[in-house]
């Protein structure tokens, strides 16, 4: 930077033209950032007033009615809200740990060398498209599951009292634990590559300090790292969750299709997004179970509007917005 | 660890004794945390050996030449899946084409012109909305505001869904992108006289030109394996169709037709679709990768 430019050349507006120029590139970004925003917002109105005679037919009731019966018009959202909250939740439950300890090992304990590959395959496995899940979880997972893993936990678990019924029922090998296994599978690349990038920045002087006093390893990650980086690894798990509800394809083909609440996490269930994709086809346009599919649609973007919001606060302020 | 230095009056002897212990304890701790955490990794790095590897077993099945040659054809009669790649190309460079530039002005207002504007903060925060949103929900967004009222489904519209789905992706990296540049290459352009937009155009854009392609390429990757939004839109077409006024086959919704079916022949193509559609979104991931480590 020189101070030694005089007067006479620094910048001054070079003609009209440039100015128009200037205002239209502006308006331009302008406008498409505008137009994002009613983006979102014609999505939710379209939704709405899509699932409107939805919702005018059962009245506040659609949310918590608890029938699904396209031949008698009766619509109620509770089974499949259900299905996308138990689903999702099992799904972290499983995927978390797992997806911890990958960033843990990728931040503080891997060798150099393999922290770049091994970091990679887990993005990879992040853009696998969710149809893959579905298609592969139908073939492989569901067998295994209604020949081994179901049966052995129905005979132990399953036996106990109290907990017990959870685990009960006939091993179909598809359902709303194979689906929640599923999704966590998915989730996991996700959340871990999330935690690893918020893990990265703690200041390394932070972390030399607490190893100069003699930590452990795992000292350092939980005392350390984990309390500074809390709400940033809280808004990737929140950021894991929107996609576990609204996940579609890899739920559809293993959650088992069934309108009902299940007592056991074996029973079949429905999500929102897998009900909306089985249905869509037999829904006439114009038909009231249009209509209840498109509200049940509106009902999953206020769920992972909610959840996405908050991963959104959560995660921003540490990335330096 | 400050209550063993602190603990001076219970004798060297003891203390040694006590140290060891908790020593031991704290090292054993480590290690099971460790293993835990090598355990984790192998679980995730074994998900993607086994997906990879069913694929390329159950996807090599049926692949021969005719996948690419022929059109999808009824059960037991041998057809292809030209009709279904063919398909996922013309919608996704389409939504590609569509979404790309909206989504590159956008990033353009969030870094150049609205970092701090509070209009900037709700394109911002909506766009990181779209970002993670149910693929789903765009899909019946775009069935209501352009399948039901002009009477069908069609490519049109499978492309305009993929085209909201790759905005808010190319939007994240163009921001993210023009606010690595150092201000003063911004000031050393302004300073010689350029309008801000030629400061843009053709000072920041080539400056971050290989994180904007690769922005494009997991745009790209991204949609071109996306089946929930083209259910709704495009809806699959099972005959060799390139109108964009009419369904329009792809990838995914054929991969979900075929793996749904009763009949084995399809099943097996449905893996060979599989295979291809996952290289392919894997291939332009790295290639993403490759594109923008050239830079540093």
């Amino acid at each position: 930077m020189s101070t030694a430019t005089s007067p006479a050349t620094l910048p001054t507006r070079s003609g009209a033209s440039s100015g128009v120029g200037d205002k239209v590139f502006e308006w331009l970004c302008r406008g498409a950032g505008i137009f994002v925003l009613i983006l979102l917002g014609a999505i939710i109105i379209e939704l709405f007033l899509g699932g409107l005679p939805a919702f005018r037919a059962a009245g506040v009731a659609f949310v918590w009615g608890e029938n699904w019966d396209p031949v008698a018009e009766e619509f109620g959202a509770l089974v499949p809200i259900y299905g996308t909250i138990i689903t999702s939740i099992l799904a972290l439950l499983l995927a978390v740990p797992v997806a911890f300890g990958i960033a843990y090992f990728l931040t503080e304990l891997a060798p150099m060398q393999v922290r770049r590959p091994i970091g990679t395959a887990v993005e990879l496995l992040a853009a696998v498209p969710s149809i893959i899940y579905g298609m592969w979880g139908f073939f492989m997972i569901v067998p295994l599951m209604a020949q081994y893993v179901q049966p052995a936990i129905i005979d132990t678990i399953g036996e106990l009292p109290l907990i017990g019924g959870l685990f009960a029922g006939p091993p179909f090998g598809t359902g709303i634990f194979t689906a929640a296994l599923i999704l966590a599978i998915m989730i996991i690349p996700f959340i871990a590559a999330t935690m690893r990038d918020v893990f990265q920045t703690v200041p390394p002087v932070f972390k030399e300090s607490a190893y100069g006093v003699g930590c452990t390893r795992w000292e350092v990650m939980w005392n350390i790292v984990v309390p500074y980086t809390r709400k940033s690894v809280m808004g990737g798990i929140m950021l894991g969750l929107g996609r576990a509800l609204g996940e579609t394809l890899a739920v559809t083909f293993v959650i088992g299709n069934a309108n009902r609440i299940a007592t056991s996490i074996f029973g079949p269930g429905n999500t929102i997004a897998s009900l909306v994709a089985l249905e869509f086809g037999e829904a006439e346009m114009g038909s009231l179970k249009l209509s209840a599919l498109l509200a049940l649609g509106f009902i999953l973007f206020v769920l992972s509007f909610v959840v996405l919001a908050i991963s959104r606060v959560l995660l921003r302020p540490r990335t330096g917005h | 660890m400050s209550n063993t230095v602190a603990t001076v009056g219970a004798g060297p002897a003891k203390d040694q004794v006590v140290a060891t212990q908790l020593g031991r304890r704290r090292k054993r701790t480590d290690q099971i945390l460790l293993g835990l955490s090598l355990i984790a990794t192998v679980i995730g790095l074994t998900f993607l050996l086994w997906i990879l590897a069913t694929l390329m077993w159950r996807g090599m099945e049926a692949m021969s030449l005719t996948v690419f040659t022929d059109v999808t054809r009824p059960p037991g009669s041998n057809g292809g899946l030209l009709n279904a790649i063919v398909g996922t190309l013309i919608q996704t460079a389409i939504g590609t084409a569509v979404g790309t530039p909206i989504g590159m002005l956008v990033g353009t207002y969030l870094a150049e012109y609205a970092r701090d504007s509070r209009l900037g903060g709700a394109v911002r925060f909506v766009s990181d909305i779209l970002l993670s949103a149910p693929s789903i929900l765009i899909g019946l967004f775009i069935y209501q505001l352009l399948v039901l009222p002009f009477g069908g489904f069609s490519g049109f519209a499978g492309s305009m869904a993929l085209a909201v789905i790759v905005i808010p992706i190319v939007v994240r990296t163009t921001e993210d992108m023009l606010q690595l540049i150092p201000n003063q290459l911004r000031e050393a352009t302004v300073a010689l006289g350029a309008p801000k937009w030629k400061m843009i155009m053709l000072v920041c854009y080539p400056a971050v030109r290989p994180g904007l392609i690769t922005g494009v390429l997991l745009a790209v990757a991204r949609i071109a394996g996306e089946t929930a939004p083209l259910l709704f839109t495009s809806l699959g077409n099972l005959t060799w169709a390139v109108d964009l006024t009419k369904p329009m086959g792809s990838l995914p919704v054929t991969i979900y037709a075929y793996a749904g079916s009763p009949y084995t022949d399809w099943i097996a193509l449905g893996w060979s679709g599989a295979l291809l559609i996952t290289l392919g979104v894997l291939a332009l991931n790295i290639v993403a990768r490759v594109v923008l480590r050239q830079k540093s």
